[in-house]
């Protein structure tokens, strides 16, 4: 699986166990906007982190944090890369 | 002058019969020896009215040098048995001692500066014991501080038997076993338990499969028996556990949920399944007899005993004749309030008429300022029935900080099915509240146990 469709569908995951309500998820929406709150995306990077074995916002240092789903995609690609 | 003489282990033991003894796997201390028998030889004599650090080897030695040393020495060190010797200098100090008694079957211990070291061995060997004053033995019990050097906590014979009802004397003699060891304060408990009631104790040697130990004990016809939600997870999954047929069963030392007391019920239906609230600081606090997880909400209003709790900042506080007396050395804390409460650090939680442990107040994971306490998200998984056991911790995160993690124990025979995780997770989300609910659940095949029987909470 991509790393692209690993993160989407974990956002699904975490959506539905946390009873959440997603926007439509495209490139451009904004995370703030996506209907995940800062919990969701806690379990999201923790899930992530097993799965990929990388966590970039941890390895990140001062790179500028992901404010779009593209950009979060980008991040997780850019630090497997 | 006119005060009557403190009471020593020696008078709890008077009149042992013969046959009583303390039992390890290939070896047994009898009871019955005493006083004209000793493991400690010519320095029994010298070793009256001193500070002494008690480092015995084992058990056995330790339990006979205990009912020789109290009432005669002026303080006991009871040193457990993971004391590492980088700390053995500090206890010295701390506890202003004058004499070490270390295990006569190895090498003395190096570098210590005291007046006598003496050995301990046994068997024991005949001795008349000379005469001494009859002290008012201080008893001092290590606690592990998170880091640095242990916490010596001080205790008398008076506050360590206080929860300990003399036994009438045409009573059936309870044969006591413990998987805890009598170093610490939840064995010590027991190992008075069997002096003062009269009965026998079976004890588990070092590094004896718990399988070993049951048979043993069963062998000997032990009728009451003691350890942790741990210790006890382990025996159901035991076959060996049907070897023993208690009268009591007895579980202090960490929570017991529902789970583990229904379990032992089902497992031991004859006998009586109770759990004590103990800690070395605030003593035994009370027991719960009435075969369900946490206490009647009613123990804040009785005062039988001498026993008062109070809810501080969450926790519950005792205050009582069983609770320790201070903490030993310089810069050491004070162990009580000013109304004379120790704080035990135990969260506790009014639901209905009773009131829960919820965990230790230095054990709380916080998820984003939100306070998790472990125990109670364990309380929750250990109620599915797939599940043996579980340990809830902490997990670092860039968010939120932490999230919590659980590390689950299948019972035998349950297969490790993802779905077997959403159902866990779906469980604790119907229960508890978002952050609360376990983020990341991962099977282990067991659970790490510390030397004092309680889930290892770190690392």
């Amino acid at each position: 699986m991509t790393i692209r469709l690993t993160i989407l569908s974990q956002i699904q995951q975490v959506a539905g166990e946390q009873k959440k309500t997603l926007a439509p998820l495209a490139d451009d929406l904004s995370l703030l906007d996506s209907g995940l709150d800062s919990l969701c995306f806690a379990i999201l990077v923790a899930r992530l982190e097993d799965m990929t074995g990388v966590d970039p916002f941890t390895a990140a240092g001062d790179a500028k944090f992901p404010t779009t789903i593209g950009e979060l995609i980008a991040f997780y690609e850019h630090v497997a890369a | 002058m006119s005060r009557p003489d403190p009471l020593s282990l020696t008078d709890l033991l008077a009149g042992a019969g013969a046959g009583r003894a303390i039992g390890m796997k290939g070896a047994a201390l009898p009871l019955g020896g005493f006083p004209g028998a000793t493991s400690l030889g010519e320095n029994l004599g010298a070793l009256a009215g001193r500070a002494v650090v008690l480092m015995a080897g084992d058990q056995l030695k330790t339990a006979a040098a205990l009912i020789e040393l109290d009432g005669r020495a002026r303080r006991i060190v009871l040193c457990p048995p993971d004391l590492e010797a980088k700390h053995l200098n500090a206890v010295i100090r701390d506890a202003k001692a004058d004499a070490i008694v270390y295990d006569g079957d190895g090498p003395p211990p190096e570098g210590a500066d005291v007046a006598l070291i003496a050995p301990c061995l046994l068997p024991l060997a005949a001795h008349a014991a000379p005469a001494a004053e009859r002290l008012a033995t201080e008893w001092i019990l290590l606690t592990s501080g998170t880091t640095g050097d242990p916490k010596m906590v001080v205790h008398t014979l008076a506050s360590l038997t206080g929860a300990i009802a003399k036994a009438a004397p045409e009573a059936a003699r309870p044969h006591w076993a413990t998987f805890y060891d009598i170093r610490r304060y939840g064995g010590l408990q027991i190992f008075l338990r069997a002096i003062a009631g009269g009965g026998s104790l079976t004890l588990r040697s070092a590094g004896e499969a718990i399988e070993d130990f049951l048979n043993r004990a069963g062998g000997a016809g032990v009728t009451h028996i003691s350890g942790t939600p741990s210790h006890w997870r382990l025996v159901l999954m035991n076959g060996a556990a049907r070897r023993l047929d208690p009268d009591y069963v007895r579980l202090s030392g960490e929570i017991a949920d529902a789970a583990i007391l229904e379990a032992l019920s089902a497992l031991y239906p004859r006998a009586r399944i109770g759990h004590a609230f103990a800690s070395t600081e605030a003593g035994v606090g009370f027991e719960v007899d009435d075969g369900q997880a946490g206490f009647p909400a009613a123990y804040f209003e009785r005062r039988e005993g001498g026993i008062a709790l109070k809810i501080a900042d969450g926790s519950l506080a005792i205050r009582s004749s069983r609770t320790a007396l201070r903490y030993l050395g310089k810069g050491a804390p004070a162990l009580q309030d000013e109304d004379g409460f120790v704080d035990t650090g135990d969260l506790i939680e009014l639901r209905g008429d009773r009131y829960y442990f919820v965990g230790r107040r230095g054990g709380i994971i916080n998820v984003g300022g939100a306070k998790v306490n472990p125990e109670e998200v364990e309380a929750v998984i250990n109620a599915h029935a797939g599940v043996h056991a579980s340990l809830v911790k902490a997990r670092k995160n860039p968010i939120t900080g932490a999230l919590v993690a659980a590390d689950v124990v299948l019972n035998a025979g349950v297969a490790e099915a993802p779905s077997l995780k959403d159902e866990i997770i779906a469980a604790c989300a119907k229960q508890l509240a978002p952050y609360k609910v376990p983020a990341l659940v991962r099977f282990v095949p067991s659970l790490a146990v510390t030397p004092s029987g309680k889930l290892a909470r770190h690392g």
